[in-house]
C-alpha cells in the first residue's frame, strides 16, 4: 500500500535541488505573482526543516530593516526556481528557534568546514 | 455509463497544481472492478481480488458463473445504458471513467471514536471551566419537569460515535495515474487508510 503511494509521489518529487541543513544560509529564487511570474530572491538562515516526501518544507529567517522575517517554503514546489547554499553553519540543534530571541553579535553561527 | 466504482483509501499528501499552489489530496487505489450480474438499469461490480480458498463454495460458484475472479466485495450500482449500451459480465471497469477535473462524491465508513460525550459527539458547548463551576463537559438539563415527566425520544446524549457511513461531497479529481490505478482527490475522505470507499460521479451541468 505504502509502496504504491510513494511511487505516485515520486513523480512529483524534485531532485534538482541541493541538500542543506539547519544552520546553513540559503539564497532561494522563487516565482511570485498571478499572471506574470516575477522572480523574487529570499536570502536567509535555515532554522527548521520539517515533513517528508512531498510535505517537506523549510523555514528561512532573515532580518529585514531591523525586523525579523520568516518564510516557509515547500521544498518540492514548482515555484522554486533555484536554491543556492551560500554558507554552511555548524549547529547542534535541528530546530534553531532560539535564533528568534537573538540579534546582532549573539546571532552569529560558526561556519562549518569539511576537512 | 456506470455510476461509480469502488476503491481503497491510501492516505493523504499534497500535490502542486499548474499555478504552483499546494493542494491537499487523498490518494485512492482503484484496481479495476469486474462487472457481474446485469439487471435493468443496474449492474453488480466486484472489487478486491483475493485468494480462491478465502471464499466459500457457494460464492465461488456464483462468481464463476459471472466470469469474475474471486473478489472480496460485491456492490450493486446504477448503469445508464442509453450512452454506452448494455454492459457485459466479466469485463473490467476502472479509473478510465473519471477524468481530471471531475466532481465526485465519496462514501465510506468513518473512523470509530468509541463512547463519546455530548461535546465531542454533538458539539455541545459544555459548562464553564473555572470559578468552581463543577460542570465542565456534562450535557445539562435533558428536559422539562412533571409535564411531560419523560425524556423526549431522539434527544442528543452521549454514546457511540463514528464507524458509520459518511459521504464526502463534491470532491475534485486532481490527478490520476492509469498505469498504477491511482486517483488523487482534493480534500479528505471518510475512514482510515485501507478503507474501502465508493466513488460516485456527480452529474454536472
Amino acid at each position: 500500500m505504502k509502496k504504491i503511494m510513494t511511487e505516485m509521489i515520486n513523480k512529483h518529487i524534485r531532485k534538482d535541488l541541493p541538500e542543506f541543513n539547519p544552520g546553513d544560509n540559503l539564497k532561494v529564487e522563487f516565482k511570485v505573482g498571478e499572471e506574470k511570474k516575477r522572480i523574487q530572491v529570499f536570502e536567509g538562515l535555515v532554522i527548521a526543516k520539517s515533513g517528508e516526501g512531498l510535505n517537506k518544507t523549510f523555514t528561512l529567517r532573515k532580518h529585514s530593516f531591523g525586523i525579523g522575517v520568516e518564510k516557509v517554503f515547500p521544498y518540492h514546489s514548482p515555484l522554486i526556481k533555484s536554491i543556492k547554499v551560500v554558507r554552511k553553519g555548524k549547529v547542534r540543534r535541528s530546530k534553531l528557534y532560539y535564533m528568534r530571541q537573538r540579534y546582532g553579535k549573539a546571532a552569529r553561527i560558526k561556519e562549518k568546514t569539511d576537512y | 455509463m456506470i455510476e461509480g466504482i469502488l476503491g481503497k483509501k491510501l492516505g493523504m499528501t499534497r500535490l502542486f497544481d499548474d499555478k504552483g499552489a499546494s493542494v491537499g489530496v487523498t490518494l485512492i487505489y482503484c484496481e479495476p472492478c469486474y462487472i457481474g450480474d446485469v439487471k435493468e438499469g443496474k449492474v453488480q461490480i466486484g472489487f478486491g481480488e483475493i485468494k480462491e480458498n478465502k471464499l466459500n463454495k457457494s460464492i465461488r460458484g456464483y462468481l464463476e458463473s459471472k466470469n469474475i475472479p474471486p473478489v472480496k466485495y460485491l456492490k450493486e450500482v446504477k448503469w445508464d445504458s442509453s450512452k454506452d449500451g448494455a454492459p457485459k459480465a466479466g469485463t473490467k471497469i476502472g479509473i478510465e471513467i473519471f477524468k481530471n477535473g471531475d466532481i465526485v462524491d465519496i462514501k465510506g465508513k468513518s473512523k470509530g471514536k468509541g463512547f463519546a460525550g455530548v461535546m465531542k459527539r454533538w458539539g455541545f458547548s459544555g459548562g464553564p471551566a473555572g470559578h468552581g463551576s463543577r460542570s465542565h463537559r456534562i450535557p445539562g438539563s435533558i428536559g422539562q419537569s412533571s409535564d411531560p415527566s419523560r425524556v423526549w425520544p431522539g434527544l442528543k446524549m452521549a454514546g457511540r460515535k463514528g464507524g458509520e457511513s459518511v459521504i464526502s461531497k463534491n470532491l475534485e479529481i486532481v490527478d490520476k495515474d492509469p498505469a498504477k490505478n491511482l486517483i488523487a482527490v482534493k480534500g479528505s475522505v471518510p475512514g482510515a487508510g485501507k478503507n474501502v470507499v465508493f466513488i460516485k460521479k456527480v452529474q454536472t451541468g
